[in-house]
């Protein structure tokens, strides 16, 4: 028997509990990509019910169907387009004014459709009492209640929908627009069937009476010969319109919508009290206020770090061990003639020591999206725009920007695709230009390791209670630095490339919601394995490439020589203790290993480069891997891995690469690695992105300005720092 | 500017209004048709009440149908409305 297979699209409102209700249907059977042509994400997953396989596509989150930003082209240009078998409404039901806006315009889309009435307990719980059957009856479209956490009401919802799937919604209501433009709303209706599309024809003529800029270009496509005729018509009765109702035709469409809604909603909801932000107002009297606003978002960014560092350092350390573990137990699978075989050096200094480097941090970049996605769920995320929004308003953005920002902290790429929510190009450019300033987390790693090696741990004690490490201080600097350097770019940019007045800022702020251990749990996981995937393809080809480059020329037998030469010479001296012995046998195998790395590719490459990068304080090793970390920023740690591991016998007694680092430079030095890797040039993936979105000038200019703002200030940093010292 | 609710009440900008009040919209001064648009999709349009939650440091928070909305810096001094 075949199965039968059919298409979901799930759409509804920001924080209508959408991403809760696909979670709940789909589990973790998902898919994230692209849609085409456009960097918003598109989700997709799959599940069967009864004998039905059903494809579910989450729609992005959208207020309404006027293409106003692109999340709201993609959305319609899917429901018109790929023509989903059933379309799920997720309308958050203690708010359900506004969330059935978006419904009005799928039924008038004529779109097979069910409404999920999503978080009905908390619209209980508020004082809401809504009787569906009725209200079902007055849309004319079936309603399940659903909480999305709990996966309550699921399968009743895909009861429905399997129901009304592929069928023509016959039943559907849609507003009436009333006396002044029903009738010519009818005869555009009609004039659109006879010359251009028999399907959607209503909702066609409604888009031109709105003058939609996105339809006519559609409708164009569809008949050319008759585009014309159609919008001379609409311009003519939109003319009459505002001449008989005093408003652009657009805003009347939009308040008798809300009408049908509140017409509908004063039938079948009774309301005992208005409580749906009691609580959130409350939280938000602390959170927002206009003195502690700022305070409080500071404290929260730094008990991210704080919580980052000290749950995840330990585990490090841990993961650090077993690498430890398994390169001797790889290492030793050679015995004692393994020192000369490639395929050993290759396995452990190359793979192990190259991508372990980066896989040991992956408990810090677990933690660090864990609490940006908990601030994303909780609704904290709209309130930072809130608090921040005056000291963006000076640097020429508004509060929405810092979305993308915050978003920056954990991936570049997430958040540069967030600026899709910024409605003017210039402030998408300029966001888009200063967001690799917030550093992500693969750049973590390199802190990690730089702060490991050369600030050892401290611990202090705030007000008494908090234990405070000077390492998350350390990190916590860092951050800021990126942060103040991404303030005084914007301003710059905006004052000179990317003049212009400040755009209009309207957010809505969810209520504050807890957020669910499976929702997070989700979101963590999806970017984290986008860390491991990416360690365990791209990187471990660099690595591999990195170690080639630095196996290979070989030292001849004549150099070698010399330092078995010297070796021996130490070991014949009768006079001296076995510890001096030791110490000075070690200076030999350290010198025999810098040798090595002199002669292999890397080395002289590195050398020719090292020039350049000698006034930042770095010498060619630290030059070759800050090069690397284009390919992607935790490179830097891996390479250094690498370099440092090549050519020395690895066995259990090899130090930690922290130590290496340590014995070999100065906690100056280390600073100026991290200051280097904040700034200097994005990532690949980052600069792939950026031309995508804005174009290769901007791409250009965004790796041109801040390799030469990291170099000058890395400059400054060290030569100022090393005569103080 | 609108002329539906035309009563002969002056408006004045957002920005001068206090917390707790509430308030009538009225319009945007110098909004294009793309923002009147979309403050109407979300519930603002003309004639709706308002109240004001909280004035930050700049941006207001403002209920509108129930729903909470951040409205900046800029927009606090451009929208009109008519107080009670």
């Amino acid at each position: 028997m075949k199965d039968k297979r059919l298409t979901i699209a799930l759409a509804g409102n920001p924080n209508s509990g959408k991403t809760t209700v696909f979670n709940a249907i789909t589990g973790a059977r998902q898919h994230v990509g692209n849609y085409p042509g456009v960097t918003v994400e598109k989700k997709t997953g799959s599940t069967t019910h009864g004998d039905v396989r059903l494809d579910v596509v989450d729609l992005p989150g959208t207020y309404s169907l006027t293409a106003y930003s692109i999340e709201e082209v993609v959305t319609r240009n899917f429901l018109l387009d790929e023509k989903p078998d059933v379309v799920v409404d997720i309308v958050d039901s203690s708010n359900l004014e506004r969330n059935l806006y978006l419904a009005t315009q799928l039924m008038e889309l004529g779109v097979p459709l069910v409404l999920a009435f999503n978080m009905s307990d908390v619209a209980a719980s508020r004082g809401y009492n809504i009787d569906e059957e009725k209200l079902s009856e007055l849309l004319g479209v079936p309603i399940v209640n659903t909480v999305g956490h709990k996966g309550k009401g699921i399968s009743e919802l895909l009861d429905a929908a399997l129901v009304v799937a592929g069928k023509t919604a016959s039943k559907q209501r849609y507003p009436n627009y009333g006396g002044e433009i029903e009738p010519h709303l009818l005869q555009l209706t009609e004039l659109v069937e006879q010359k251009c599309s028999r399907q959607r024809s209503r909702w066609f003529a409604i888009k031109l009476l709105e003058n939609d800029a996105e339809t006519i270009k559609r409708l164009g496509q569809v008949c050319p010969e008759h585009i014309e005729e159609l919008t001379l018509e609409a311009e003519r009765i939109r003319k009459h319109i505002e001449s008989v109702c005093g408003d652009a035709a657009e805003i009347i469409f939009a308040d008798r919508r809300y009408g049908f809604i509140s017409g509908a909603c004063t039938e079948a909801v009774t309301q005992s009290v208005e409580r749906r932000h009691e609580r959130s107002d409350k939280i938000d009297a602390v959170m927002t206020n206009r003195y502690l606003g700022l305070p409080i978002f500071a404290i929260l960014m730094f008990l991210v770090f704080q919580l980052t560092f000290s749950v995840g350092n330990p585990v490090v350390d841990a993961f650090d061990g077993w690498k430890g573990d398994l390169a001797g137990a790889v290492s030793g699978l050679w015995g004692e003639s393994g020192a000369d075989s490639v395929l050993r050096s290759l396995l452990v200094d190359g793979i192990i020591e190259g991508v372990g480097a980066v896989m040991v941090f992956t408990p810090l970049i677990m933690l660090l999206f864990l609490a940006i996605a908990f601030l994303e769920d909780s609704g904290y995320m709209a309130r930072a725009a809130f608090v921040i929004d005056r000291l963006m308003h000076k640097i020429g953005l508004h509060g929405k920007s810092f979305i993308p920002m915050l978003i920056g902290f954990g991936c570049t790429v997430p958040g540069i695709m967030a600026t899709r929510t910024l409605e003017t190009r210039r402030d998408r450019i300029t966001t888009i230009l200063v967001l690799p300033l917030m550093s992500c987390g693969a750049r973590m790693p390199i802190y990690v390791l730089i702060l490991g090696a050369f600030f050892p741990e401290r611990v202090f004690k705030v007000l008494g209670i908090y234990n405070v490490t000077n390492q998350a201080l350390w990190l916590f600097a860092i951050y800021a630095i990126g942060i103040a350097l991404a303030i005084v770019c914007a301003k710059i940019f905006r004052a000179t490339l990317l003049k212009g007045e400040a755009t209009p800022f309207v957010m809505e702020l969810p209520p504050y919601r807890m957020p669910t251990i499976k929702g997070l749990a989700i979101h963590m996981w999806e970017r984290t394995w986008l860390y491991i995937k990416k360690a365990g393809t791209i990187i471990l080809a660099i690595v591999v490439v990195l170690w080639a480059l630095a196996y290979w020329p070989k030292l001849g037998e004549e150099k070698l020589g010399v330092f078995e030469q010297q070796r021996a010479v130490v070991q014949a001296e009768k006079q001296a203790d076995a510890e001096q012995i030791a110490e000075r046998l070690e200076e030999i195998d350290n010198a025999e290993h810098e040798a090595k790395l002199e002669h292999s590719a890397i080395g002289r490459v590195g050398k020719t480069i090292a020039p350049v990068f000698r006034p930042c304080g770095f010498d060619w090793k630290i030059s070759t891997a800050t090069i690397g970390a284009f390919a992607a920023k935790e490179v830097f740690v891996g390479q250094m891995g690498v370099i440092y591991s090549v050519g020395e016998e690895a066995d259990e007694e090899s130090e930690p690469l922290r130590e290496k680092l340590a014995a070999k430079y100065t906690p100056l030095i280390g600073f100026c690695i991290m200051l280097f890797s904040l700034i200097s040039m994005p990532c690949m993936v980052t600069v792939a992105v950026t031309v995508r979105e804005a174009g290769w000038r901007w791409a250009l200019l965004q790796v041109g300005y801040l390799t030469v703002l990291a170099w000058v200030l890395t400059t400054i940093v060290y030569q100022v720092g090393s005569r103080l010292v | 500017m609108n002329d539906r609710n035309n009563n002969s009440l002056p408006t004045i900008p957002l920005a001068m209004t206090l917390v707790g009040q509430t308030v009538t919209f009225a319009g945007v001064r110098n909004a294009g048709r793309g923002l009147t648009h979309r403050l109407a999709e979300m519930g603002l349009a003309p004639g709706e009440n308002l109240e004001i939650i909280n004035r930050g440091p700049g941006p207001f928070i403002v209920s509108v149908k129930g729903s909470r909305f951040v409205l900046g810096r800029g927009m606090v001094h451009r929208i009109l409305v008519r107080p009670e």
